[in-house]
């Protein structure tokens, strides 16, 4: 029988290590891979099938023809996963967006094509329509409490109706010039052309050098703090990786037909939805919602004020897709949008969001929706039957969830 | 010494943070043995370590039972040698009947591979009378009470031939009447030769059945006292817990009260759904400097109370005039309540206080992101250093300000909460039960944290079920009963019958 060790009051544990030693960067690559492996677990998945199709297809999937191809035929599917995911965070779900890129495009349509308005009429009204029809969600949601699941089930048949009202039931096309050069213009011969176009690798070097200062600005902000960053040459490592991977890219973007437009766009979506949910307060509000219902309410979060703006902001980048898809379809039709939400959705689960909310990032959801486009393109390349692609898209949706709730399990559980 | 296990060395770290540190235990064939310490001291770990929860391999040291090693991959390894544990949350299906929960998983089947009823029926019977419950076994589970339900749990340990029974915190949820049937059953186990390991808080129950105690503290143990003498009383018991004595339990406070912060008057809240009042005519006020607690049974209206004033978070149809720093104002909102200096500190942290999947940092910062942000903008750094100041002041134990909330023991994640609102810059903490379900050392830590808010000139009004702790730590009590204020006493003239005669005062007395 032992006795008490120490009989004295209950010492404090010792501090914290002196700031000194927290600023010593971790170079261990181990530690750093683990630490993010849900989210690296992703953009190895997608290095994995970006280099499996490249081989399965013998190169073509990574010539210049076809990485444009995916830019231009995937954009609009990326575009609603910015929006999906951000709904997803916060806890709810929009099956509607399908009929909502539709009924944009339609009613863009009538007004150009038909009336014969100018196409920023067009691009206008659309994206009026889509706010408005996420502000109808978002009451129903916010304000009548009634669950998003139901609500935008409802959409879903609503707007799809609407759609072929607005149609009259039957197709619109062609939109003018200007209006295709939403989705299917380029940037190009600006600088002159030797062969490729000098003026996207000047954007492409630009946004690397872009990376590079930002990331350099946060690391010293963090140094500052006295935070744990990364070692330098670790850092060098990082940032020299992505801006190969971006410079590669804007090299066969300029060998083929130069900067997509659509590409622009996209780029800055995701780097304004980034940091909005990254570093604002109304971001911050999505993921606390998304967590705990009760407890955002109870520190102060106005959550049906946020929840009502989930959806608005989902209405407006439906509409941005919807213009994009009727550019590119150049026409409106009444099927437009079929299941889009289900590619939107997916994107998102893939890109490690949570089903149960506060879990998930805008460039995880981009990732995931890169993997699907990827993993589409190449079969269609390689000519692989629909059947056979609708089948391996599902088991690649059910992977990559099993493999993050594997992680999540791995990461161990509270004690 | 006839041991019937020994558990030798055991040490289980997770992710870093080390849970058990060379504990030891050895247990007598046929004893009560109790397990005590304070939450997050180690009990369950060992427990799940034992019975193969955290299989063989995860963790260093080894397990003697019947004096050969074992090494248990699942729960079902050790079932199968006879260890039972029985977890705090009941483990019943609440819709199935209590002879098929008794069976689950071990259904009693006949020909063809069909359950047979009969068999199970009358199996379920025998059990049920071994454990002393008289109820029909076609009773689904769910018309039990917890008591009863704790009962069927032990007759399915039974059905499993068990001889190592592991109790975690069996009278936990139980009323005197059914822990004292509990505790018998436990002695019948007894003269029945089932071993039995027992963890609980309760140690005038420890010290009424168990024949030994191993003291567990942050993650080692302590010692093993012999309780057949009776010589070892519950203070012995809780200097090993708490490594000092009972005396210093609340922390020193010289009291200086200044001026008034918050004041209501003919406060009345109505249920949110019911058409009854919650609250009805309250009136209370607390100065800077004071702590103020609010005495009551369960559902006389304290928490209604507390969130009816905090931004209207609870009821309907609320009146009543709310003052701060003399002024009477508005706080409809829970945004405009914070706005006015009001913080409430949950009674219930995992539903209404925390987003548990997000990390301590954000989890600090959540309610007071506008003081980190410029125009919608927070700056993260900021945040980062707000949130380590808290982790220091508050001796939040976790690796980093980047621990997942949900990871952290109880107490700690009481600190979270506390460091959340205190970042609010409160003039006025409502603390809600502020140290339910802590272990006792963090108890301690959080009584020092009010005094510490105190001194700095903040008022705190605490409400509590704990009369010892109201008693300890205000400087004047209030006594709520049925909704209505019946009684506001200066803590030296407070004691526990009094506070308790006006908690019980009846309606129509008063009104």
């Amino acid at each position: 029988m032992t006795s008490i060790k120490s009989p004295s009051t209950p010492q404090p544990t010792p501090p914290p290590p002196p700031a000194a030693a927290l600023r010593v960067g971790t170079s261990d690559l181990g530690a750093l891979v683990t630490n993010n492996l849900r989210q690296s677990g992703i953009y190895v998945a997608l290095v994995v099938i970006v280099a499996l199709f490249a081989v399965l297809t013998d190169g073509v999937s990574l010539s210049p023809g076809n990485i444009t191809n995916i830019v231009l035929q995937y954009s609009y599917i990326l575009v609603l996963a910015i929006g999906m995911v951000i709904v997803i965070i916060g806890g709810h779900i929009d099956l509607s967006v399908g009929s909502v890129v539709a009924l944009t495009g339609a009613v863009s349509a009538v007004l150009v094509i038909r009336q014969g308005q100018p196409w920023w009429v067009g691009i206008l009204a659309a994206l009026a329509v889509g706010v408005a029809v996420g502000a109808w969600h978002g009451f129903w949601v916010a304000y009548a409490g009634i669950p998003a699941f139901i609500v935008t089930l409802a959409g879903m048949l609503l707007f799809r109706g609407l759609t072929l009202r607005v149609l009259d039931n039957v197709s619109l096309s062609p939109f003018p010039a200007e209006y295709q050069r939403v989705a299917a213009g380029f940037l190009n011969g600006l600088l002159g052309g030797q062969g490729f176009d000098a003026f996207t690798l000047l954007i492409g070097a630009v946004a690397v050098a872009g990376y590079a200062v930002s990331g350099f600005r946060t690391r010293l902000a963090r140094i500052r703090y006295q935070q744990r960053v990364e070692s330098f040459p670790l850092f060098v490592a990082r940032v020299a990786v992505v801006g190969a991977v971006i410079m590669y890219f804007a090299w066969q973007l300029a060998h083929a037909r130069g900067l997509p437009i659509v590409l622009i766009i996209l780029a800055v979506l995701v780097l304004v939805y980034g940091l909005l949910t990254r570093r604002t307060v109304f971001g911050r509000q999505v993921y606390a919602i998304g967590g705990n219902l009760s407890a955002a309410a109870l520190s102060g979060v106005r959550v049906r004020t946020v929840n009502f703006w989930m959806f608005v902001n989902m209405g407006f980048l439906a509409a941005v897709a919807g213009v994009i898809y009727s550019s590119r379809s150049n026409g409106a039709q009444p099927a437009a949008g079929n299941m889009f939400e289900l590619d939107a959705i997916a994107a998102a689960f893939i890109g490690g969001a949570a089903v149960t909310g506060g879990v998930g990032t805008v460039v995880g959801a981009m990732v995931g929706g890169l993997i699907m486009a990827v993993m589409s393109n190449g079969m269609q390349l390689m000519g692989v039957d629909q059947s056979v692609q609708s089948v391996v898209k599902g088991l690649v949706l059910l992977v990559a969830v099993a493999f993050d709730v594997y992680n999540k399990r791995r990461a161990g559980t509270a004690r | 010494m006839d041991t019937i296990l020994e558990m030798r060395r055991i040490t289980k770290t997770f992710s870093g943070v080390t849970a058990l540190a060379d504990v030891s235990l050895a247990v007598r064939r046929g004893e009560i043995h109790a397990i005590c310490g304070e939450n997050g001291a180690g009990k369950s770990t060992l427990m799940k370590v034992l019975s193969g929860v955290h299989p063989s391999g995860s963790y260093d040291g080894e397990i003697l039972l019947d004096g050969s090693p074992v090494h248990f991959r699942g729960i079902r390894d050790s079932e199968a040698r006879g260890i039972v544990i029985i977890h705090q949350e009941l483990a019943l299906v609440p819709y199935l009947s209590i002879a098929e929960n008794l069976f689950l998983g071990n259904e009693r089947r006949g020909r063809a591979g069909l359950i047979d009823w009969n068999r199970t029926n009358a199996e379920a019977a025998d059990l049920l009378a071994s454990v002393g419950l008289h109820e029909n076994p076609v009773t689904p589970v769910i018309q039990l009470g917890v008591g009863k339900q704790q009962l069927v749990e032990i007759a399915k340990a039974l059905s499993k031939k068990v001889r190592l029974l592991i109790l975690d915190e069996p009278t936990a949820a139980l009323n005197d009447v059914d822990s004292a049937h509990l505790l018998d059953l436990l002695r019948r186990l007894r003269e029945q030769g089932i071993t039995c390991i027992m963890i609980s808080h309760k140690l005038n129950e420890i010290t009424a059945v168990a024949d030994s105690t191993t003291v567990i503290r942050d993650g080692r143990t302590v010692e093993t006292l012999d309780m057949t003498s009776g010589a070892v009383t519950q203070e012995r018991i809780i200097r090993g817990m708490v490594g000092r004595d009972l005396e210093s339990f609340y922390p020193d406070r010289v009291s200086v009260p200044g001026a008034e912060v918050l004041r209501i008057e003919d406060w009345s809240v109505r249920h949110p759904t019911q058409d009854r009042m919650v609250v009805e005519g309250a009136a209370l006020a607390v100065r800077a400097g004071e702590v103020v607690g609010i005495a009551g049974l369960m559902g006389a209206g304290r928490t209604e109370l507390a969130m009816s004033v905090f931004g209207r978070s609870y009821g309907r149809d609320i009146r009543g005039r709310l003052f701060v720093h003399g002024r009477q104002t508005t706080a409809d909102t829970v945004a405009e309540a914070i706005d006015r200096g009001i913080a409430y500190v949950t009674e219930d942290r995992k539903r209404f206080g925390l987003n548990l999947i997000d990390d301590v940092r954000r989890n600090v910062s959540a309610a007071g992101l506008g003081r980190l942000s410029r125009l919608g903008w927070v700056n993260g750094n900021e945040e980062i250093k707000v949130a380590e100041a808290s982790r220091r002041e508050m001796n939040i134990k976790a690796p980093s300000v980047m621990a997942q909330v949900g990871k952290l023991s109880g107490g700690n994640q009481q600190k979270v909460v506390l460091s959340k609102w205190l970042f609010t810059d409160p003039d006025v903490l409502i603390l809600d039960e502020p140290t339910r379900g802590i272990d006792v050392g963090a108890k301690f830590e959080i009584y020092t944290i009010i005094n510490r808010l105190v001194a700095a000139g903040k008022a705190v009004i605490v409400i509590s079920s704990e009369l010892p702790e109201l008693l300890g730590m205000c400087d004047r009590i209030y006594t709520l009963a049925a909704g209505r204020i019946t009684g506001e006493v200066p803590v030296g003239e407070a004691t526990q019958e009094n506070l308790m005669e006006l908690m019980t005062k009846d309606r129509e007395i008063v009104g």
